[in-house]
């Protein structure tokens, strides 16, 4: 699996987004992309995930550019989660999850024993097989972003890009998605890319971080070494306290109180 | 699936009935036999050449208009949306009713052109129209905000060029275009079946392979792009499918108005559905413009133009339908 951005423009109207950026993700390893509001964060997820045609640069998905390959192929190599999806009322979550069998669907091959399996599979990854019958726009917040996350791994793709998967969800739901993110990660060896906006968050599940600021890689690394309070100045324009994380030795940020 | 043979079964009754009652009364089992060819010329002729066409007519309007309104309040995301807003039926009145009064003249012209003439006015008026909006609401895409209001607004335009024309117009074609404008299915004959049948046999299997990816496109642009649908190939295909069913019935039976809006809609309560079920929505078309005609004909002597049978069935069962939901949800 690879897959990585070449000198990607890709502009809004008149307004560019991000300038010539050069990205290559990390087969294995879960990326995170920081950075602030407007930054192109998303921006750049989305054209990953061809969701959006850059202006000038391309995309390049195992050897092959990404807007020459036909959007059913991408489906089965890589999966997205938009931002805030909302599933039509009313329907069951394992409907929902059966949806994400779409790419290897056709007339010809239609939804069988096969399909049946990977989507048991996937509902039992994100834990709700017990919760298969009930109607998506019932469930908690977290619940829902998990029925949704089992939809792209229904698509059985190695790669998974999410797009603030943590959106809207309280402390303990943010948890609840990336401590599944981490899992997939380690037990079924999948490339996660996600955008995040919470930094030590995104430092204690992210094994690489990914640091835009207007559009462009500030640095990218190791979330030790991406996240030093002179870069975090830089970017952010916050003066902020880098201490150890007391659980993981990792870094975690402390914004300093204004007018200290 | 229950739903959708149950309605099925219910509507096919309804055409056997259809054909069974008139000023000549028919058993169900000698319409049956006049159908498979068996049975005396006589019934061969009322049942095959009289009664056919005209239940022809209205069973296949019915399933493509409603076809077409599961399909158009799919693309556009909303459930008040019917083929109208994609400005097919009033393109198709505006043609017909200034094929009648415009064409009019002598009665003996006049005549011939209603037949042929008015079905390839309409035809045209409702495909010209259905271009002019998706033309002005494309954006990289069929924006189904934008979709709406500008056919909303064309429609309003078209329609008060009909206004216009039947204004102008001298009573007899006024009455006639009057006619036409609330949908009758009477006194039609193979030449309007026959095209409005082969309409049918190739749109309506097209609506079906198409719902496959409009059941991804329900959970929106992005995701379903990123499920591998093509999304504006969908819209679109799904668009011109709607379009083209809803000209080929109103070319055959006129204005026939509701039938798009309220029986996608009560389909899908019925079935249960997140979207309005396609088969079961166009099995449910054809029982109600099939039955109120049938109602129509057995209640007055007088031809009610089944388009009032429709509304006057139609909206009441919706709006029941609705007020049921709320007490259970």
């Amino acid at each position: 699996m690879s897959l990585a951005a070449e000198h990607l423009t890709v502009s809004y109207g008149e307004r560019a987004v991000l300038h010539d950026l050069d990205l290559s993700i990390v087969d294995n390893q879960v990326t995170a992309v920081v950075g602030p509001n407007g930054c192109g964060k998303s921006t750049l997820l989305r054209t990953l995930g061809r969701l959006l045609r850059p202006d000038h640069g391309r995309v390049v998905l195992d050897g092959r550019r990404i807007d020459h390959t036909p959007t059913r192929q991408v489906a089965r190599r890589l999966g997205l989660l938009p931002q805030t999806p909302t599933a039509p009322g009313g329907m069951t979550v394992r409907d929902l999850v059966a949806r994400g069998r779409n790419p290897h669907l056709s007339w010809l091959r239609q939804f069988g024993s096969e399909d049946a399996a990977a989507v048991a599979h996937a509902l039992d990854a994100v834990g709700l097989t017990d919760s298969a019958d009930r109607a998506v726009d019932e469930l908690s917040g977290g619940q829902r972003q998990r029925a949704w996350i089992a939809m792209v791994l229904a698509q059985q793709t190695d790669l998974l890009l999410l797009d603030e998967p943590t959106t809207y969800l309280d402390l303990a739901h943010q948890i609840e998605v990336l401590d599944l993110v981490a899992a997939l990660h380690a037990e079924h060896g999948r490339t996660v890319v996600m955008v995040l906006h919470d930094l030590n968050l995104a430092a204690r599940y992210a094994g690489h971080l990914v640091l835009v600021r207007d559009g462009r890689i500030h640095h990218q690394g190791p979330p030790a070494e991406v996240l030093t309070p002179q870069r975090i100045e830089e970017v952010f324009g916050l003066r902020a306290t880098v201490l150890a994380d007391p659980h993981t030795g990792g870094p975690l940020v402390v914004p300093r109180p204004t007018g200290s | 699936m229950a739903v959708t043979v149950t309605v099925l079964v219910a509507a096919l009754v309804v055409g056997v009935l259809a054909l069974s009652v008139g000023d000549f009364p028919l058993a169900p089992t000698d319409v049956l036999r006049a159908l498979v060819g068996g049975g005396d010329a006589g019934t061969r002729l009322v049942v095959l050449e009289l009664r056919a066409p005209r239940v022809v007519v209205g069973l296949l309007a019915g399933a493509a208009l409603a076809l077409a309104g599961a399909l158009t309040q799919t693309v556009v995301r909303n459930p008040l949306a019917s083929p109208d807003v994609l400005g097919v039926t009033s393109g198709a009145a505006l043609g017909a009713v200034a094929a009648i009064v415009l064409g009019g003249g002598t009665y003996e012209v006049s005549a011939g052109l209603l037949r042929l003439g008015v079905p390839a006015a309409a035809t045209i008026g409702g495909l010209a129209a259905a271009a002019l909006v998706v033309g002005l609401s494309w954006r990289g895409g069929l924006a189904p905000g934008r979709l709406v209001l500008v056919g909303v607004g064309l429609a309003t335009a078209v329609t008060a060029l009909t206004s216009w024309l039947l204004v102008v117009a001298k009573v007899n074609d006024a009455a006639r275009a009057s006619v036409w404008l609330a949908g009758s299915v009477s006194s039609r004959g193979w030449d309007q079946a026959v095209p409005l049948a082969v309409s049918f046999a190739v749109l309506a299997p097209t609506a079906l392979l198409l719902g496959r990816p409009l059941s991804i496109v329900e959970l929106g642009d992005d995701v379903a792009a990123t499920l591998g649908v093509r999304v504006r190939a969908t819209a679109l295909a799904t668009a011109a499918v709607a379009v083209g069913l809803t000209a080929a019935a109103v070319a055959a039976a006129g204005a026939i108005g509701f039938v798009g809006l309220v029986v996608p809609q009560v389909l899908r309560r019925l079935a249960g559905t997140t979207r309005p079920p396609l088969a079961a929505s166009a099995c449910g078309g054809a029982l109600l413009v099939g039955g109120a005609d049938l109602v129509g004909r057995l209640l007055w002597t007088w031809e009610v133009p089944v388009g009032l049978g429709t509304a006057a069935i139609g909206a009441p069962y919706l709006i029941w339908l609705l007020l049921r939901e709320r007490r259970v949800g």
